[in-house]
């Protein structure tokens, strides 16, 4: 009778309370993720006697890496870092697609699931504040745990500090901790073929309106001067982040121009400054009489591959993007391709922004001596030289790899490549202001230049863009 | 107490029967087996309500990347986002979105089961061909038509050369993103629609036509009196779910336009990744999903509801 039903309810209620126990203590034990490192000591303390690169022998560390030349390079040479230390080093490889959701919601999940990682330095701003990031300055400085051929001065001094920040908004980099070791970086330039250079009798642009002319001129003129197809200038358009980050920062640095301002600590947007707003209507134009078809698709590999294919007579975009395109059989274009540091602003600039590919250790990492060791390697001279000269790892983050007779010797068939280089290597930094919004700013950013291509005012537009921007970074 | 009794009674009897004697099974055990029938059921629920259950304690606070350790901050995620313009423009995006696939692929999908249920060969074997696009995850018909539609190497404006329209530009513009993303879900969810339709059109009762064609009615006729009123159940189920499914959309638009141009095409479910995925408001971009969840569950509960009323009047229709 009843019974019965009291008995089922009952049975029921207890299954409830049962099932809302790990619900509570789930609450109850916070939202995973991070833990604050600020005054925290270091494991890299723990580390004494001598430098020895075998005292981690034994040990595994595990690495999540990036599809990327660069990431070719280090495995095919991971068999040395074996033998020299004795760790064993075990990895996972994912697309670019998908690597960075991969590394977010591995680190927002509290685990240790990958001691080390791929990351921009864009990326130090999201992954640094949280504490997911360990701070690699005291193991920099820990002569036990740092072998001294490793020479922290040969890096490239820009590279270094881009990867260095003090978590504060606003802050300039280069001070605070040491969230990750530079590795491969880009440079953003202008690429070109000299074929249909050559053909209409151009010259790469030394201003940005040569630069829009040109690419108008080439995009009317050569499908008629047996250029099938082709138009101007390939830049990125597609509604990311990373469609603002190479030849539009690039560009737009060389006005002199600001993504934000600080002000008494605060961050202002300044993306809608009447130059901000000259320029940027400059550049959707450029893009709509020069430009690809589909521009808001646009990513690096497209642009990439159109000027391999033929289909653009420049790229505006990372020098590694075009060197894939020009060395000898990789595209149509090979052997035809050649380098500019690209336009100048008004007074001359050739300030240039910058994307590195650099190591970073998770903060929760059980291994971090054995993943130290291995960063160490990785950004070691040895392993970097090789990489540059037997793999496709260029743009070296190391000097001394840089003026390598070998290294020099391999990319002197790229015409321009090294004078490019060196011409915009020191001024060559990150462009934007670190804050922790980054990703918000700039794929709104990338959206509200999609609309300024697509004939919306330019100005309301990115008002209406700094405006939503204020309140979010301020 | 019945229970009782008659576990005694069973009891005994075995006792003086020549069998075997039975096994007495403790009223306790007999008392808990509905339960443990139903522990599977209620682990399945319990899977899904706990993580929804936290889903919404989380949205009670801020919690982000940049604050691990987040303050109760009670409704303020949902006032912010009811607060927000772009809130209203991704709602009308995702309205417009699953109206428009939801009509086409309705249209579309009963005009193909219409046509496929004259048992002709070709019939029988574009039957087959029809649901290869279903076998297709939709991100890959995404990307797939994505470099189809390329304008200048895509083979769609090839084809439409000849025609004096080989520069389209299929997805740079926010209306033709929306048609092209919608085009897209067509392609691959009309099947579904079609195969929903053939089957309700299989399981009709002959008589009612028979009789229709007996008294010489006209095709329009017999479609509009009889085949629409007895076929709209089975329509109406695969509009439920094709309309659920449209308004949770998200792979066939990321890969095809990734919310642009502009925010021409950020639906809901795009808002919500981008806010917990891509820059780690994690409370803000689960109160997406719950928003979305609720609005998914009240537009779906007034649909079952309509299509019980359907369901009635197929029924009266005389058999």
């Amino acid at each position: 009778m009843d019974m019965r039903v009291h008995d089922r309810r009952r049975f029921l209620a207890l299954t409830a309370a049962a099932s809302a126990t790990p619900l509570l203590s789930a609450c109850g034990a916070g939202f995973g993720g991070g833990e604050s490192k600020k005054g925290g000591g270091s494991a890299a303390d723990d580390v004494t006697g001598s430098f020895d690169w075998k005292k981690a022998k034994g040990k595994t560390v595990k690495a999540l890496l990036n599809k990327h030349p660069y990431t070719d390079a280090l495995i095919a040479d991971l068999k040395s870092f074996t033998e020299k230390t004795g760790i064993k080093v075990e990895y996972d490889v994912f697309p670019e697609d998908n690597y960075f959701d991969k590394l977010t919601v591995d680190l927002s999940s509290g685990r240790a699931s990958y001691d080390i990682f791929m990351l921009g330095a864009y990326m130090v701003w999201q992954y640094g504040p949280p504490g997911w990031l360990e701070d690699l300055g005291p193991w920099m400085s820990n002569s036990s745990a740092t072998g001294s051929e490793w020479d922290q001065g040969d890096f490239f001094p820009n590279l270094l500090q881009a990867d260095q920040w003090s978590l504060e908004a606003g802050a300039p980099l280069g001070q605070g901790g040491q969230y990750a070791l530079p590795w491969g970086w880009e440079t953003n330039v202008v690429a070109y073929n000299t074929e249909v250079f050559k053909k209409l009798g151009l010259k790469p642009a030394e201003t940005f309106d040569e630069l829009r002319e040109i690419s108008g001129v080439i995009k009317r003129k050569a499908p008629g001067a047996g250029f099938d197809g082709m138009y101007g200038v390939a830049v990125r358009g597609s509604r990311s982040w990373a469609t603002i980050h190479p030849g539009f920062m690039t560009m737009y640095s060389r006005f002199g121009l600001k993504d934000f301002t600080v002000e008494g600590g605060k961050v202002k947007p300044a993306m809608n400054t009447p130059e901000a707003v000259a320029f940027t209507q400059d550049w959707a134009e450029m893009v709509k009489k020069g430009g690809p078809p589909s521009w808001t698709s646009y990513t690096w590999y497209q642009c990439s591959s159109d000027l391999g294919a033929k289909k653009a007579g420049m790229l505006f975009d990372a020098d590694t993007a075009a060197y894939f395109q020009a060395v000898k059989g990789a595209s149509p274009a090979a052997g035809k391709i050649a380098f500019h540091p690209g336009p100048k602003g008004p007074g001359g600039s050739l300030a240039t922004n910058m994307w590195i590919w650099s190591l970073g250790m998770n903060a929760k990492s059980k291994n971090k001596h054995a993943a130290w060791l291995f960063l160490q390697w990785a950004t070691g001279k040895e392993h970097l030289r090789k990489a540059a000269i037997e793999g496709n790892h260029i743009d070296p983050v190391r000097k001394s790899i840089s003026q390598d007779a070998a290294y020099k010797d391999k990319m002197k068939g790229l015409e321009g490549f090294i004078e490019t280089f060196e011409t915009v290597v020191d001024q060559t930094k990150i462009q934007f202001t670190p804050q922790e919004q980054f990703f918000d700013a700039t794929t709104s950013w990338a959206a509200s230049l999609q609309e300024i291509y697509g004939g919306k005012n330019a100005k309301s537009v990115l008002n209406g863009l700094a405006g939503d921007l204020a309140s979010k970074v301020g | 107490m019945s229970s009782s009794l008659s576990e005694t009674g069973h009891g005994a009897a075995s006792r003086e029967g020549s069998g075997p004697p039975a096994r007495v099974v403790p009223r306790w055990r007999r008392s808990l087996r509905p339960y443990l029938l139903i522990v599977p059921a209620l682990l399945l629920t319990g899977g899904i309500l706990y993580p929804f259950g936290l889903g919404l304690y989380y949205t009670l606070f801020d919690f982000a990347a940049s604050k691990p350790q987040p303050d109760m901050v009670g409704l303020e995620n949902y006032r912010r986002i009811f607060s927000e313009s772009s809130f209203w423009d991704s709602a009308r995006v995702t309205v417009l979105y699953a109206v428009g696939a939801a009509a086409v692929e309705t249209v579309l999908g009963v005009g193909v089961a219409l046509l496929l249920h004259r048992s002709t060969l070709v019939g029988r074997v574009l039957e087959k061909i029809l649901i290869l696009p279903l076998m297709i995850a939709p991100v890959i018909a995404a990307i797939m038509w994505k470099l189809m539609l390329q304008p200048s190497v895509g083979v769609v404006n090839h084809l439409l050369k000849p025609f004096g329209m080989g520069g389209v530009q299929w997805t740079d513009t926010p209306a033709g993103a929306l048609l092209s993303s919608i085009a897209v879900d067509v392609w691959v969810y009309t099947p579904f629609v079609a195969i929903l339709a053939l089957a309700g059109l299989r399981s009709l009762p002959t008589s009612p036509f028979e009789a229709a064609a007996v008294d010489g009615a006209g095709w329009w006729f017999t479609f509009r009196k009889l085949t629409l009123p007895m076929l709209w159940p089975y329509v109406l189920v695969a509009v439920i779910f094709r309309f659920m499914d449209s308004l949770k959309v998200f792979d066939i638009i990321y890969a095809l336009t990734e919310g642009g141009p502009g925010d021409s095409t950020v639906v809901l479910q795009i808002r919500a990744y981008l806010e917990a995925i891509r820059f780690q408001r994690y409370s803000f971009g689960i109160s997406y999903m719950i928003v979305l969840w609720a609005v998914v569950y009240l537009v779906t509960m007034v649909l079952v509801r309509y299509l019980g009323k359907i369901q009635n009047r197929a029924a009266e229709v005389p058999k």
